[in-house]
């Protein structure tokens, strides 16, 4: 008879071990899943994990494309996990993640072609106050009237969606564009191109805001505060009423950051990597940050390696479609497997197995 | 604008197919959130049970083998939902996330070569004189069998939870699982078949989706309409009969405005486009404003008997 114990105590090294099993685990199904689609799983694994650092021909283009990817990931994925400890569930990152590119882009693209150097920064606020206030819609409703955030964020990414497709043929055109649709192209207009700061290192602007937020977040979170009230409502609701914590204004912050966290994520791709505001300019990093926020256990230095590791499987995936054939939807399936692998481990913090009859609790 | 385009005999019709997949997967849910689980992988589900029912029925050139692979393959992925929030007790709102990242990972890899292909796709049925009726045997009367398997699901589903011995077990564990596990029934047993079911009919709905509503095969073809399921449970108040009520109104809403999109309604394209997510989220503004009726009392709470 095999059963589950709850131990006295969280166990804190086995939640330190979890992603790592769950990253194991993980490419052990994998290497089967690739097996069965008919490539060789230890060169797939190895692809996915290992060449795009070290591989002779391909690194010097995908390392830099590290912090690229990793950028906008980790970003999205602090402002995140503070909702998510708070029990603040907004899955709607990726229509705030189109909204904040929208905007920031908008806000430039007002002022073309001028070359003040107020551009960027108004540009990063803009962008940063379009997912703000597409975060503030499930925190209002849910404050004033108890709508459930995860349906209307949701849902406001389909919003968003729609937004972005009109916009990219209509408003935010390229009016030299030839009636193609897409805006101008941010990489030929210096002020307001998120170029790279360090050539070669993949190093944008966004990266350095990804860097400043894990920094942000450990602060708040271990030091501060606010940090301490976010994670007493997420572990004792009633507590945290008592002690004084406004459910509402809780809920208004971390939607709000989690928003303008992944707004700016947004703005800093459109003028960077992305280059412009296109109809399918967006690749679902709004999701793919719901896993790194949980596989870095919503800890902010967590989330820093969960970032660079799952950014590493998007350039291993494309690494591995172009070198082995692979299908780009089995690493979106590998990702997902991660995240189901890592929730699977995760009761063995909290419990531990019990063999055998035991003494009855 | 040209309004006399729109036949209103085709638009009921049409609606009565736009409804028939989220009525499904919502059926699924509420009975799933019935026994107190919370599944947000309506959606994965769904997805892959339009890619599985669409290639086992291209494959077999059977589309009702189709929908019963779809079922299974609904079912099988609410297993691994089940196993992991029932027996290692992970979190339902990440899990059910997971759920929906994987099987939109899947049926993108599953459909690959299926795409532009033609399925075959389920006879409308003839019912006699009922579908010679002048008006209403084309409105009502002339659909394939699927759209009339829903609407005796539904009927089935409220028998079940309101009049079978059951269906009230079911509602017990789901009000108060402590309460059901002391008077000696299996929660976890009882939730893991709701979650099946569950997960058999978002399968269904996903594959009428793909073989009848559309009928082809495209990449995250869904496009959140597991979600909706989701908004449609809470808008019903977890009654079988609002959920009808609310697929349909739903399936109007679809139907209208690609109408309205095809016959140039002077209203912005992005607008019509977006408008059943934005109806969905007026449903449940309205909803929330009126006042929560009806939520199981342990929904998406996890169940340790020792503890």
């Amino acid at each position: 008879m095999i059963r589950l114990e709850k131990r006295p105590q969280p166990s804190r090294l086995i939640s330190a071990l979890t992603p790592v099993i769950a990253v194991l685990l993980t490419m052990i199904v994998g290497g089967i899943l690739f097996a069965a689609l008919g490539a060789n799983p230890f060169e797939a694994i190895r692809t996915l994990f290992w060449d795009p650092l070290f591989h002779p021909q391909f690194a010097a283009y995908s390392r830099p494309q590290l912090l690229v990817k990793a950028g906008p990931l980790i970003l999205i994925a602090i402002g995140l996990s503070i909702g998510f400890r708070a029990g603040i569930w907004n899955i709607g990152a990726e229509g705030q993640y189109i909204m904040g590119a929208i905007c920031g882009a908008g806000a430039g693209l007002a002022f073309y072609p001028s070359e003040s150097p107020l551009i960027f920064p108004l540009m990063i606020l803009a962008g940063a106050l379009g997912g703000w206030a597409w975060g503030m819609i499930p925190a209002i409703l849910k404050t004033r009237l108890g709508t459930n955030e995860i349906l209307v964020s949701l849902m406001l990414v389909y919003v968003a969606e729609t937004l972005l497709g009109s916009v990219s043929t209509g408003l935010l055109r390229n009016p030299e564009g030839m009636g193609f649709p897409g805006s101008r192209n941010f990489k030929q207009w210096d002020a307001a191109h998120n170029a790279e700061i360090v050539s070669n290192t993949g190093a944008h602007w966004g990266v350095i805001a990804a860097f400043i937020a894990v920094i942000f977040a450990y602060v708040l979170l271990s030091r501060h505060i606010l940090g301490y009230q976010v994670r007493l409502t997420g572990e004792a609701p009633r507590a945290a009423r008592f002690s004084g914590v406004k459910p509402a204004r809780m809920v208004l912050f971390c939607l709000g950051l989690s928003g303008a966290l992944a707004g700016m994520a947004g703005m800093f791709e459109v003028t960077g990597p992305a280059g412009q505001i296109s109809i399918d300019f967006n690749s679902g990093y709004g999701f793919t940050a719901i896993i790194v926020a949980f596989l870095g256990r919503l800890n902010p230095i967590g989330i820093l390696l969960a970032g660079l590791l799952m950014a590493l499987t998007y350039i291993g995936g494309e690494l591995a479609q172009l070198m082995l054939g692979l299908p780009a939807a089995a690493i979106q399936l590998f990702q997902g497997m991660l995240l189901f692998f890592l929730l699977a481990m995760d009761v063995f913090t909290n419990f531990r197995i019990r063999i055998g009859q035991g003494a009855k609790a | 604008m040209d309004l006399s385009s729109i036949n209103p005999i085709l638009l009921v019709a049409s609606i009565m197919v736009s409804a028939t997949p989220i009525l499904f997967a919502a059926l699924g849910e509420l009975v799933v959130e019935k026994s107190g689980v919370l599944n947000l992988g309506v959606e994965g589900m769904m997805i892959t049970g339009a890619v599985v029912g669409f290639a086992i029925a291209v494959n077999t050139g059977s589309p009702l083998v189709g929908f019963v692979a779809a079922a299974v393959a609904g079912a099988a992925l609410s297993l691994a939902f089940g196993l992991l929030t029932q027996f290692l007790l992970s979190n339902q709102v990440a899990t059910g996330l997971g759920l929906t990242l994987v099987g939109l990972g899947l049926s993108s890899l599953i459909g690959k070569p299926y795409e532009g292909i033609k399925s075959p796709t389920l006879p409308k049925l003839n019912l006699g004189p009922l579908s010679d009726l002048p008006i209403v045997g084309r409105m009502l009367f002339s659909h394939d069998i699927m759209v009339y398997v829903s609407l005796a699901l539904v009927v089935a589903t409220w028998a079940f939870l309101k009049f079978t011995r059951a269906g009230l077990i079911l509602r017990a564990v789901g009000e108060s699982h402590d309460s059901a596990h002391a008077l000696g029934y299996k929660v976890v047993r009882i939730r893991l078949l709701a979650i099946l079911f569950g997960g058999a009919c978002a399968g269904l709905g996903g594959a009428y989706l793909s073989l009848v509503r559309v009928p082809q095969w495209t990449e995250g073809m869904t496009a959140g309409a597991g979600w909706i399921a989701l908004a449609l449970v809470v808008f019903a108040s977890w009654r079988a009969g609002r959920v009808l009520i609310g697929a349909y109104l739903f399936g109007g809403v679809t139907v209208l405005q690609l109408n309205l999109q095809a016959a140039g309604a002077d209203v912005p394209v992005a607008l019509l486009s977006a408008s059943p997510y934005l109806v969905t989220i007026l449903v449940l503004v309205v909803i929330s404003a009126v006042g929560k009726h009806g939520a199981p009392a342990s929904l998406g709470r996890p169940f340790h008997a020792a503890s």
